[in-house]
């Protein structure tokens, strides 16, 4: 165990322990190294957003967290469980984390309150009027409970993008994982997407949140990490990334976001 | 709707365009070409149909079906039912259909489970298993199913004569003459212990779904393995044991210059099951792939990273939309494999086909013969399509 990590986990005792460890993570695409001792520690409560060129990793990094792709080397830990080929553990932390994908991918055969049912029946072993009452309070909370019984196909992709976070949430996960959330959607349905992750921010969740929106992450990030070519370049508030940030690399990459904006 | 408002959507229908009388109305064109197809369709089959029956009159054939009642003095190796020379041609002709129906119902089953294995290896990330499968496809659905046919027949007409049959275990003989095995002297204990086994399938396919609605009121899942293995194995058992476990084996012997006893499975039937089976599952390997390529990655890591097991996203996610488009080309090789049979005539297997073909040869009733032939086909073809037609609907997606 490297210090870091000892120290961490002292932390942990005394306090909270930190929602999410990645200690020097590195991991490959055949012979492209595309993760470069990635080490990151999310607290629980805590909003991170990860910003970056395309390619840099970001969604390479989230998508370890919960084991969409396996990391070669270093250590992920979550919620205090470390991410290995266990199977049993790999089963507790996907129940913790929730996921929402860049293009949604709700389950084009099953309704929409079918779509948030499905996981607490199956894995959290609900009854399926619970699960369905609980469906229910998500799909109040993102403001689209009257599509229940419509199919995905159906919705506007922002809609389909918030039926994706209320089935995220539908298994009461402790954190988030937003993995460009908005970056498939047109500019009005982007704005109904943001302000329902904001609610959940509200709400004391962690979330690790990869985009560009920059607006967001003044507004919710307690952290902004700014990743380029599989490493972690800057990190610190949204004020410190964005209002003076120290290498070039992070410069020219706001430039580029802000003539696009 | 009975909303004390209206939809202001509702009020006004559209308008009904009226019919021009001119050749520039694309409505018009439509009419008279249709009008056209039709008279043509019906002025070839009122010509094929006349024709016939002015031929029929100037040879003096006399036509009917009446010959079925006729002594068909026709010998058939193999049957299902009870059979010989001196029944009529219409049980001849039974006897063909069920062979025809045996070879069919068997293979589409083996190339079923053939094929999905051999589609499912072809997706396998282990090297060997992927590339194994990927040639098996290649080399079958490359090569005509005739030739295949004569090969597995040739080979299995090679094999040593009875006296000298290669015994792979005991009991078990593999010759020119086809595979002979044991076989239980069939009692009626063994009938009931056969209908307890039916009778435990239903049970378990009840007991399956009462679980589910169990599982869906207080959310426990309920195991149905051991209610499976104890309905369709173990009250089986018990009934036979009841009824004194009659168990006696009918070994085959060599006698002479043949086999007697046990059960046959003739080279002809062999090759062709074997043929149909391995050239089939090709194409249904080709089928499954397609059917599980065609659902994105995005929703096994959606169902992944919400906490479901490898088996809960198989079968409730990948699956029901993988099987809409399996169904589909999946009928279409069923169907192949019924009509393919009839390629049964080259290697000797006396199917619906070779059976009315000698009739047609004895009687000269070429046109009921293969009146008979087509009516054949085509009752099963059409039964195969109703089923699967039924079955797609059943699980077709809403989706919107």
């Amino acid at each position: 165990m490297s210090e870091t990590l000892e120290h961490i986990a002292s932390a942990a005792r005394a306090d909270a322990p930190p929602a999410i460890v990645l200690d020097k993570v590195n991991k490959w695409f055949g012979t492209m190294h595309v993760l470069r001792d990635v080490s990151l520690t999310v607290a629980t409560g805590e909003r991170v957003v990860i910003c970056g060129p395309s390619g840099s990793g970001k969604s390479t990094t989230i998508r370890c967290i919960n084991r969409l792709e396996a990391h070669q080397e270093g250590r992920i830990l979550v919620n205090g469980i470390e991410l290995t080929d266990d199977v049993k553990a790999l089963d507790d932390i996907r129940r913790e984390v929730g996921m929402v994908f860049q293009s949604f991918n709700l389950f084009p055969h099953l309704t929409i309150l079918e779509n948030c049912t499905l996981a607490p029946i199956w894995v959290r072993r609900m009854p399926k009027k619970e699960a369905e009452a609980l469906a229910m309070e998500y799909l109040n909370r993102v403001r689209i409970p009257e599509q229940a019984n419509k199919y995905p196909g159906q919705l506007s992709g922002g809609q389909q993008q918030r039926v994706a976070i209320a089935r995220a949430l539908c298994m009461k996960p402790r954190i988030m994982l937003f993995d460009e959330p908005t970056s498939a959607l047109d500019p009005e349905m982007i704005k109904e997407v943001l302000d329902t992750m904001v609610g959940l921010a509200e709400t004391g969740m962690t979330m690790i949140c990869v985009t560009h929106e920059m607006g967001f992450a003044r507004k919710v990030a307690d952290r902004v990490v700014f990743m380029d070519r599989g490493e972690v370049v800057e990190m610190g508030t949204p004020a410190q990334v964005f209002e003076n940030p120290q290498t070039e690399r992070l410069k020219t990459f706001l430039s580029q976001i802000l003539r696009g904006h | 709707m009975s909303q004390s408002t209206t939809d202001p959507r509702m009020l006004r229908a559209p308008p009904k365009r009226p019919l021009r009388l001119s050749w520039s109305d694309e409505r018009v064109r439509g009419i008279v070409w249709q009008v056209l197809v039709v008279g043509l369709l019906g002025a070839v089959v009122w010509w094929l149909w006349s024709n016939t029956v002015h031929n029929l009159e100037v040879r003096r054939i006399a036509t009917g079906f009446g010959f079925l009642r006729r002594e068909a003095g026709l010998p058939i190796a193999e049957s299902l039912i009870e059979y010989n020379p001196t029944d009529t041609y219409l049980r001849a002709l039974m006897v063909g259909l069920l062979n025809t129906l045996k070879v069919a119902v068997v293979g589409i089953v083996l190339a079923t489970l053939l094929g999905t294995l051999v589609g499912i290896a072809r997706l396998s990330r282990n090297w060997l298993l992927a590339k194994l499968a990927a040639v098996y496809v290649e080399v079958i659905r490359d090569l005509p199913l005739l030739l295949q046919l004569l090969f597995w027949y040739a080979i299995l007409q090679s094999l040593p004569g009875p006296r000298q049959a290669m015994q792979p275990l005991s009991g078990i003989f593999l010759s020119n003459r086809g595979l002979k095995l044991p076989w239980v002297e069939w009692q009626d204990a063994h009938s009931f212990a056969l209908l307890a086994f039916l009778l435990g399938a239903v049970g378990t396919w009840l007991y399956r779904r009462t679980a589910l609605r169990k599982q869906m009121q207080d959310g426990q899942p309920r195991r149905v393995w051991p209610v499976a293995l104890g309905a369709m194995v173990a009250l089986p058992v018990l009934v036979w044991a009841a009824l004194g476990a009659p168990w006696t084996v009918d070994w085959p012997e060599l006698r002479g210059f043949n086999f007697r006893g046990g059960m046959t499975i003739s080279p002809e039937y062999f090759a062709l099951l074997l043929g149909l089976t391995l050239y089939t599952a090709g194409f249904i390997a080709e089928i499954v792939r397609a059917g599980i390529l065609a659902v994105p990655q995005g929703q096994w890591e959606a169902a992944q990273a919400l906490g479901l097991h490898p088996g809960q996203v198989l079968n409730r996610i990948v699956l029901p939309q993988a099987l809409r488009v399996i169904v589909p080309p999946m009928t279409s090789q069923y169907l192949n494999i019924t009509k393919n049979s009839s390629l049964a005539v080259a290697i000797g297997y006396q199917d619906i086909v070779s059976i009315a073909n000698t009739t047609l040869n004895q009687t000269g009733q070429a046109i009921e013969g293969i009146a008979i032939i087509m009516l054949v086909y085509l009752t099963i073809s059409l039964s195969i399509s109703l089923f699967m037609n039924w079955y797609n609907a059943r699980i077709a997606l809403v989706e919107r």
